[in-house]
């Protein structure tokens, strides 16, 4: 073998041994175009479909029970906000149909709660949930909404992502990021502490697994609504993933309990 | 002399990538996280100091056993506030119950850049972190427990995986939900941009029944930058004397139904226990909780804020 041929060679390996370094994904499927882009539920780090419970060990008074009037601690309300949370009228609110308040997609992933995550089509992702039995759609890729109908648990968007900005790298190193908008306006607690139809709902998702085999899902909120907060509000929960439905139990949305 | 060129250039072509393979793939997998992190204390605002505290016997939703129960009950919180106290560090479980902001930065090898240790401070209460990267193992269980622990770092993925060792009995809430010299803690820092959501695991076998996660989330926001050492600490009197002995006896707490008074919560429940970990605990309340009229203090409102 001539010396030049012999380098193209080595340089071909070389090329090759760094690709299988930065993108390994990408050079199994031959490089960029090298085969039909994956879906959103084949892009999944781990199988999401299935039963997950909350696990509540932080704020608990604040989460597990209605809070008193006028406990806005943790939440950068402005004054305009504080108005509203005192003037809170639970009775009020059942009466007026305006329960599911404390169920919108900017505080839902807070409760106690049951998940039941499914995959409707290769690119949609659903969520129902037991508390206040909402659903949430995750829709993946080019997605329009057929009309603008605001909505508790408005109209999202989702994505996964890379920490490194680099679409191809292992679905092994992604997680989910949701945007939510057009929702109505509802409470960030379920003592009336408020959020404007203007919120808007950044959520990140990720997953990982212990070696008991155990997958957990922490979800990190931040809601942004200039009406009433004076700085983003930034949250998180946490799930455990069951092996069956136990414990699943659908209720309705209650404005006292 | 023009055959040997080609072969040495492309014996230079192929030693970047072997010098890569020899480091590993992980170099591709690490993520920056060194910086100011400021921390939001919006998903668990009691723990904000100084400020509202957690309040006496309030262990809701940790998985305490009896025993852990019982311990809890007997804690004192003066205890912190005895002069030879005030200036020792708290350990390692600091970093998922205390509120503060953390500065990150790395240590890197001299020869080749790579990061051999991360080191995370707070300022002030917990002492630096530093996570050894490097491979070493963890000390004999024999081993003293300094105040920092010792702590390792592994890469799964491009989430970073701290394992915390060696760490001194202390507590996993600030208001005396006890832990052993054997507890551990598995802490995940899963970045999203100027995001940082950390997840800690304490697995303490002593006094838990179960696993305690807890979750805070840090932001680059530029509000401050950070040292990474704290002012000295200078022992003042916080109003403990020197002769007094802090304590609580069995059954003589006095902060025993406070929680329940206040909150209306049934002191039962706020002993914790696993079960109040659960959406169905609230079961349990439903027939005897009543919401109190007004929120009686530690509020919140327009210009407080929790982070730090």
């Amino acid at each position: 073998m001539k010396a030049s041929r012999l380098a193209r060679v080595l340089g071909v390996l070389a090329a090759g041994a760094v690709c299988l370094m930065v993108q390994p994904a990408a050079c199994a499927q031959g490089g960029r175009g090298g085969g039909a882009p994956q879906t959103a539920k084949a892009a999944s780090p781990m199988d999401l479909a299935g039963y997950w419970v909350s696990v509540i060990t932080q704020a608990w008074r604040l989460r597990m029970v209605i809070p008193p009037r006028g406990d806005y601690l943790g939440i950068a309300v402005n004054p305009e906000a504080k108005k509203v949370a005192d003037a809170w009228d639970p009775a009020k609110e059942e009466a007026g149909g305006n329960a599911c308040k404390g169920y919108g997609a900017a505080i839902i992933m807070e409760m106690p709660e049951r998940l039941h995550i499914t995959w409707p089509d290769e690119n949609t992702l659903q969520m129902e949930i037991d508390a206040g039995t909402q659903t949430r759609t995750f829709h993946f890729g080019k997605w329009a909404p057929p009309e603008v109908k605001p909505s508790w648990q408005g109209d999202s968007v989702a994505s996964w992502e890379s920490r490194e900005r680099d679409p191809r790298r292992d679905p092994k190193a992604r997680y989910l990021q949701v945007n939510t908008n057009h929702l109505l306006g509802g409470f960030l607690r379920k003592n009336g502490v408020p959020y404007s139809e203007n919120a808007t709902v950044m959520e990140t998702y990720d997953f990982f697994q212990e070696p008991t085999g155990e997958q957990w899902m922490i979800v990190t909120t931040t809601v942004t609504d200039p009406k009433y907060l004076a700085r983003p509000l930034l949250v998180t929960a946490q799930f455990r993933k069951q092996a069956d439905a136990s414990g699943w139990d659908p209720t309705p949305c209650s404005a006292t309990w | 002399m023009t055959s040997a060129r080609p072969i040495r250039k492309a014996r230079n072509v192929l030693l970047v990538p072997m010098a890569l393979l020899a480091i590993g793939s992980p170099l591709f997998a690490q993520i920056d996280i060194s910086g100011s992190w400021s921390s939001y204390n919006d998903s668990d605002p009691l723990s904000q100091n100084p400020g509202p505290r957690w309040y006496p016997l309030d262990f809701l939703g940790v998985p305490l056993n009896a025993m852990g129960k019982q311990r809890g009950y007997l804690y004192e919180g003066e205890e912190n506030s005895e002069p030879e106290r005030i200036c020792g560090f708290y350990p390692q479980l600091y970093l998922p119950i205390g509120p503060h902001g953390l500065k990150i930065w790395n240590e890197t090898e001299p020869r080749n850049g790579t990061t051999i240790a991360w080191h995370l401070n707070s300022w002030e209460d917990r002492p630096e972190m530093t996570i050894w990267m490097d491979g070493r193992p963890h000390p004999s269980k024999y081993a003293p427990h300094p105040a920092e622990g010792f702590a390792t770092g592994t890469w799964e993925n491009d989430v970073l995986v701290v394992y915390v060792t060696h760490m001194k009995a202390w507590q996993v809430r600030k208001n005396g939900a006890p832990s052993t010299d054997e507890a551990t803690m598995l802490t995940r820092f899963f970045r999203h941009g100027n995001e940082l959501t950390v997840t800690s695991r304490i697995d303490e076998p002593t006094y838990l029944t179960e696993p305690y996660y807890l979750t805070k989330t840090y932001v680059q926001d530029g509000v401050a930058a950070m040292l990474s050492v704290g002012a000295p600490c200078i022992q003042g009197d916080e109003g403990v004397p020197e002769e007094k002995v802090p304590h609580t006896l069995p059954g003589k707490n006095p902060a025993v139904g406070e929680f329940q008074k206040i909150y209306n919560i049934p002191t039962e429940a706020t002993m914790g226990g696993a079960e109040t970990m659960y959406p169905e605990y609230r079961k349990k309340l439903k027939d005897n909780y009543k919401v109190p009229e007004k929120c009686p203090r530690n509020c919140g409102g327009p210009g407080v804020d929790v982070r730090r």
